[in-house]
């Protein structure tokens, strides 16, 4: 594990060479062909896209367009759901994470989930943090733990806010700040790839505006995926957009062009607001 | 186009449009009165030109205060804003336009009945392609259609050429007859409003390619003939 330094300095090493254009040409995740179905009720149609490492892709489109359910086999998450099945094949670093030799507990540590409502546990603020790096057995000593609790805080903004109250509860914190909270903790334990579900949608526009400057500090060392229902969201954090509609994928390119020229006519008058 | 859902939306952009077409009829009738203002010596028709500048000006802040004010409540996207991008900046292009006709209008009023009508005559024949390229680019726009912009946008050459033989025309002139090299300097200049009018015409003709398909129209890749430029 590297040493725990200011969170800015830190990420600008690794941000290096990070920038947008080369980012977009490494595909981390190559989605083919998936589908999921809720009992014998399908809300994914035969998707297939790849998802860049180190940049932003948003998932957008109406209410139950299946962009929650999509972005649950990117870590399993459907498993979890009585009835849920997931067919076709997602690769990571060339590894079928549908397979079934994969470990899904593994799995979730490396692709983080930050959910719409925040969720800590009900326990301090430290233990938040320390709780994924002690299960997975990831630290050996207590100053390894602090120094992991101290660089995730760090990395999600909270730090400063939080270095002098670790020890109360972590539902004590305001609800950007709780959100802050669960970010640093999917970030403890070193993922690669981090999904967001509306991360934003709780929060009012100041807390959303550092949780978006978060994202965009995070994008320089992690693939990040984020389902929003603002359009506006995702054409501010975002360099990919995907556009789901009724469980399908209807377009998919670089932020700007579907935000300035989308070739797709559901795409157009969904971005719009007109009548589809 | 279908309706936005808010349909206040849809009546803030087609108010734009309205303002943007009048804008685009007035300095249309100004570019073919002040050339006709010349051709006839018409001081009032000239003066007349000259006072409806102001409104071009007018509608141009108008056009351009309803926009900051949509981008700012409602943060348009895809063609919507392709479409306030390029009224915006054909707001810009004909308030120039209405600029240039005006300094016609003014130029007219420093000439007498001594200019020969020759003279007259060749400004005003330059009128009728010009102001045909902004009908033209305004009629794209009104009807979406980016092939028609496409094509004023490929024929500013002719307007080139038009503003060259005109250049070498007025240079015959004063040449052989050195009393009239006062006119003919105003002249050479109303000419040279003509052809930067026309320039003014291709721009819109980008914006409006943009606005309908997206795309950029390379200016490189425009018929030109070479040095022809002066
Ligand atoms: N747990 C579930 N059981 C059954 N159907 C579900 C479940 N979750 C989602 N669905 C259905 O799947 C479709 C897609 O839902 P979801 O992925 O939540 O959409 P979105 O996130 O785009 O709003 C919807 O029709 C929804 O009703
Ligand atoms: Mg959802």
């Amino acid at each position: 594990m590297d040493t725990v330094g200011p969170a800015k300095a830190d990420l600008a090493l690794t941000g290096e060479g990070a920038d947008k254009t080369q980012a977009l040409t490494y595909p981390r995740i190559d989605c083919r062909n998936v589908s999921v179905y809720y009992d014998d009720k399908q809300a994914v149609f035969d998707v297939s896209l790849a998802i860049h490492d180190r940049a932003v892709t948003a998932l957008i489109g109406p209410s139950g367009c299946g962009k929650s359910t999509f972005l649950r086999c990117l870590n399993r998450m459907n498993d979890t759901i009585e009835g849920a099945k997931v067919t076709g094949d997602i690769f990571m670093e060339g590894e079928n994470i549908n397979s079934p030799d994969v470990d899904p507990v593994l799995l979730r540590s490396r692709v983080g989930m930050v959910f719409q409502k925040p969720n800590p546990f009900p326990k301090s603020i430290y233990d938040n943090i320390a709780y994924g790096p002690r299960i997975h057995g990831m630290v050996d000593s207590r100053e390894d733990l602090d120094a992991v609790v101290e660089k995730s805080l760090r990395r999600a903004g909270l730090w400063e806010e939080v270095k002098d109250r670790l020890s109360q509860p972590g539902t004590s914190l305001s609800g950007g700040q709780q959100q802050r909270l669960c970010i640093a903790r999917a970030i403890a334990v070193r993922p690669e790839v981090i999904l967001m579900d509306e991360p934003c949608s709780a929060l009012d526009p100041i807390a959303t505006a550092r949780i978006e400057e978060l994202i965009d500090e995070l994008r320089k060392r992690y693939c990040i995926v984020i389902v929003t229902h603002s359009m506006q969201q995702a054409a501010r954090v975002s360099q990919r957009t995907a556009f789901f509609h009724l469980g399908n994928l209807v377009e998919m390119g670089d932020t700007d062009q579907i935000f300035t020229n989308p070739r797709e006519r559901r795409t157009e008058d969904y971005i719009t607001g007109r009548f589809g | 186009m279908s309706e936005h859902i808010v349909s206040a939306f849809t009546d803030e952009l087609e108010k734009i449009a309205a303002d943007l077409m009048r804008m685009g009829g007035i300095v249309e009738t100004m570019i073919l009165d002040s050339c006709t203002a010349v051709d006839r010596n018409n001081h009032d028709m000239a003066r007349d030109v000259i006072t409806r500048d102001p409104e071009v000006d007018r509608l141009e802040e108008e056009v351009e205060r309803q926009i900051v004010s949509l981008i700012a409540r409602r943060q348009p996207m895809a063609h919507d804003l392709r479409s306030v991008f390029s009224a915006l900046k054909t707001a810009g292009e004909l308030e120039r336009i209405g600029d240039l006709s005006k300094n016609i209008g003014k130029r007219t009023l420093m000439l007498d009945e001594s200019v020969p009508v020759a003279m007259r005559h060749g400004v005003a024949r330059m009128a009728r392609p010009v102001s045909l390229q902004l009908h033209m680019v305004l009629d794209a726009y009104a009807t979406g259609n980016a092939e028609a912009a496409k094509t004023v946008w490929e024929s500013d050459d002719d307007i080139d050429q038009h503003y060259n033989s005109l250049f070498r025309e007025m240079l015959t002139y004063m040449i052989e007859d050195p009393r009239t090299i006062s006119a003919g300097a105003h002249m050479l200049f109303m000419a040279k409003n003509l052809e930067r009018i026309g320039d003014h015409c291709t721009n819109i003709a980008e914006f409006i390619y943009f606005q309908i398909t997206g795309e950029y129209l390379i200016p490189h890749e425009r018929p030109k003939t070479p040095n022809t430029g002066i």
